[in-house]
């Protein structure tokens, strides 16, 4: 036990101390933080404002058109392409006309996108407008009043556990799930990879045998598993530090109503890449709202214990993965890919069942501990026992902490056998039998 | 006093019996040389005798007790053959943790570590990488986390490979220093010279079996084809005996082989009788090299891949 913890201990400082830990570690929330406000505050600048000629010939406006915050119009009489500029205009638009089919804009520079969704907006919006009022006699305004009215309806769910009655909320829920599920997804990959890459690091160096001398291979196995989980632990205790202090920063230079300005902007701009960035400032918004809704205390629990239990699964195989690997990179490309292929198998079965929690296939994949760790993950903010009744919560946790012992009872075979092997490389065949020899 | 008796060792592979029925046993204190071609079953061996591998049948009495890997592997330092060291790790700190893992406390540790730092010269290394080191320094390095814990048996796989003259030596002088103070040590290697120098006793093994085991001298004695070699100070023109042949004849000594009744005496007899000035006379015994590539020829040179019915 207590070279155990000296292998941890190892395992642990020498990663945690190295140069490239400490930037990765703090440059990736600050550059994350960094992009979104950036990219929200430019998308909120950026706007320019021009003033808009509209010639209309055949009066399809109706000599109304709304103005946006990029963009003024006008119609007036004596303006043409030639003179627009010296009048005052940035733009002139034509409307279709006997001289010309379509929508035709004639300007010096080149409209930016935003300035274009909404010039095409307004266009649609003038003209429905201009119809409703010519053929239909509908007043455009009461319109508007009636549709707001009958698109509110939002649907608050509530739903009866015991006495208690608890509200629900899908949208946080896959929220919740999808995040934690990625979140999951990606430390089983960087971390797994970091085991495997210890081991055979070990074995190339020729430093296995020595160490083995005086440890237990099973012992210099699960030594470096807790270490890089460990520091797999503590890069995640500093991300949420600085993320938590990040957003209580960004809401203090990101004022309530420049959130809401990006909300805006970012529903007029046509499926652009900022999109994603600015969404994320208006979910921000939102979450803070609905946050206190969901069962936190059970989530967190969840997933720490999938966390763990699925890093151990995993990390067990890539140590018996890096041990039968040599020098020769390609060869742990090739033996590495069977054990990430499960896991991106769970993370497109996650993507189905933060739609549909309760279908079989989610179900069945999270009770399966090569996907449950992930999949479970994604149903679990749904509602425990509403989607997921306990039954299943539990069998899946048994199974996941059953098949981690199961993976390392196998692996700590191979290993023992693969950290001692040099020279040519081992086939599939081999390891399966390292792994069932008996003694 | 043994330390350590092994008794019908073996342990078979899928494709070979690597250690066949293996025994020997080795007395405290001694210098003790494994020898061996390339794939004799040498590493598997020690391997056993590290605690490493569990032999398939046999037994390992380690200090007049049972073998027990967990606990006696603190009394033991194996430096193999395939040896290496964390590359990023600094030099003290790697010490350090390999003396640690031995179980010594750290305060321990750490005077031991000094201690052999300053004898070997390498006190400025402490701060220093092992990717900054050259081989013939890691070698040192690795002599050193090996004996730190001053252990009761050493087992050296090659020591001396990539190490200079001067560095061979010094390691060659603590060597004989440890088995002074009561450390056996285990001495595995194909160069013979070293161990006609080095070892007291020696066991040569060849595809998994023990071919040879005695004393250095005992073996040279076993193996000799009674030749002498006598220097005069000019050769007689006929030499005719009927207790021995002359198998070489150079510019002023001659090669003889005495038959199994003549002795020596009767050698020299005959030349003083001829009237020769004998100027030396010796007997040649076979080197351990000799007598190694003639037990070892013969045989396949490299171990061939066979089935196993254990």
């Amino acid at each position: 036990m207590k070279k155990i913890l000296l292998i941890i201990q190892r395992e642990y400082w020498t990663r945690v101390r190295n140069k490239t830990f400490i930037l990765s570690t703090i440059l990736t929330p600050l550059l994350f933080a960094g992009l979104i406000t950036t990219v929200t505050v430019i998308s909120i600048k950026n706007i320019d404002h021009e003033k808009v000629a509209v010639i209309d010939h055949e009066n399809l406006l109706n000599g109304q058109i709304e103005n946006t915050k990029a963009l003024t119009f006008a119609f007036p009489k004596d303006v043409d392409s030639n003179n627009y500029i010296a009048k005052g205009y940035s733009a002139i638009l034509y409307t279709p006309g006997p001289s010309n089919n379509g929508y035709k804009l004639i300007s010096k520079k080149q409209f930016g996108m935003v300035a274009e969704g909404d010039l095409e907006e307004k266009i649609n919006k003038s003209v429905e407008n201009n119809f409703l009022a010519s053929k239909y006699h509908i007043d455009a305004k009461d319109l508007e009043a009636d549709r707001k009215q009958a698109g509110s309806a939002h649907i608050n769910q509530t739903y009866q556990e015991g006495t208690e009655v608890k509200k629900g909320n899908s949208e946080l829920a896959y929220g919740i799930g999808y995040g934690s599920g990625f979140l999951i997804y990606i430390t089983l990959l960087i971390y797994g990879t970091m085991v495997m890459r210890g081991v055979s690091e070990e074995k190339t160096n020729r430093i296995a045998e020595v160490v083995i001398s005086s440890v237990k291979p099973f012992q210099l196995m699960i030594g470096k598993i807790v270490g890089i989980g460990a520091v797999g632990l503590t890069q995640f205790l500093i991300w949420i530090i600085l993320i938590i202090g990040l957003t209580s920063a960004a809401t203090t230079f990101l004022s309530k109503e420049t959130l809401q300005q990006a909300q805006e902007s970012s529903q007029q701009m046509p499926g652009s890449g900022m999109h994603a960035a600015s969404g994320a400032a208006t979910g921000f918004n939102d979450i803070k709202e609905t946050l206190s809704e969901a069962n936190w205390f059970l989530i967190i629990g969840c997933f720490l214990f999938y966390f763990l239990f699925g890093y151990l699964f995993y990390a067990s195989l890539f140590a018996a993965v890096g041990s039968t690997v040599n020098e020769d990179a390609q060869d742990a490309q090739s033996l590495q890919l069977p054990i990430t292929m499960p896991i991106i198998v769970s993370i497109v079965i996650m993507m189905n069942a933060i739609t549909n929690p309760s279908g079989s296939l989610a179900t069945w994949a999270s009770l399966i501990p090569f996907f449950s760790p992930i999949v479970m993950m994604g149903r679990i903010p749904f509602g425990v026992p509403g989607t997921v009744p306990y039954w299943q919560l539990l069998l899946s946790m048994l199974l996941l902490v059953a098949g981690f012992l199961l993976t390392t009872w196998v692996s700590a075979k191979i290993y023992r056998t693969g950290i001692l092997m040099y020279g040519k490389k081992a086939t599939w065949r081999e390891i399966g039998k390292w792994a069932f020899r008996k003694n | 006093m043994h330390l350590l008796q092994l008794s019908n060792l073996k342990k078979y592979y899928a494709t070979q019996k690597a250690v066949d029925d293996v025994s020997f046993s080795i007395e405290q204190g001694s210098i003790f040389g494994l020898l061996g071609p390339n794939g004799a079953g040498k590493t598997t061996l020690l391997r056993m005798i590290t605690g490493i591998f569990y032999p398939d049948a046999g037994e390992i009495i380690f200090n007049d007790k049972k073998f027990d890997p967990l606990n006696d592997n603190l009394y033991i330092g194996y430096m193999p053959e395939e040896r290496g060291l964390y590359k990023k790790m600094k030099i003290g700190e790697q010490a350090l943790y390999l003396a640690r893992l031995k179980g010594l406390s750290k305060s321990d540790a750490m005077d031991k570590i000094k201690f052999w730092f300053t004898r070997l010269g390498m006190e400025s290394w402490w701060n220093k990488k092992v990717e900054d080191l050259s081989k013939g320094m890691s070698q040192k390095l690795q002599f050193v986390t090996t004996v730190l814990h001053e252990p009761k048996l050493i087992i050296l796989d090659e020591p001396f490979s990539g190490l200079d003259p001067v560095n061979a030596n010094l390691i060659k002088d603590e060597i004989f220093e440890l088995a002074k103070k009561g450390s056996t040590i285990i001495f595995s290697t194909h160069r013979m010279e070293q161990v006609e120098e080095i070892c007291d006793h020696i066991v040569l093994i060849n595809q998994g079996k023990k071919i040879l085991d005695g004393s250095v001298q005992t073996i040279k004695q076993q193996f000799k084809e009674n030749l002498f070699r006598i220097q005069l100070a000019s050769l007689p023109m006929s030499i005719n005996h009927p207790s021995f042949d002359v198998v070489k004849r150079n510019d002023n000594h001659l090669t003889l082989k005495i038959n199994e009744n003549g002795t020596s005496n009767e050698v020299l007899q005959y030349f003083i009788n001829e009237n020769c000035q004998v100027e030396a006379f010796n007997e040649i015994l076979p080197s351990l090299n000799e007598v190694f590539i003639r037990l070892v020829e013969g045989t396949k040179t490299s171990r061939q891949f066979q089935t196993v019915s254990a």
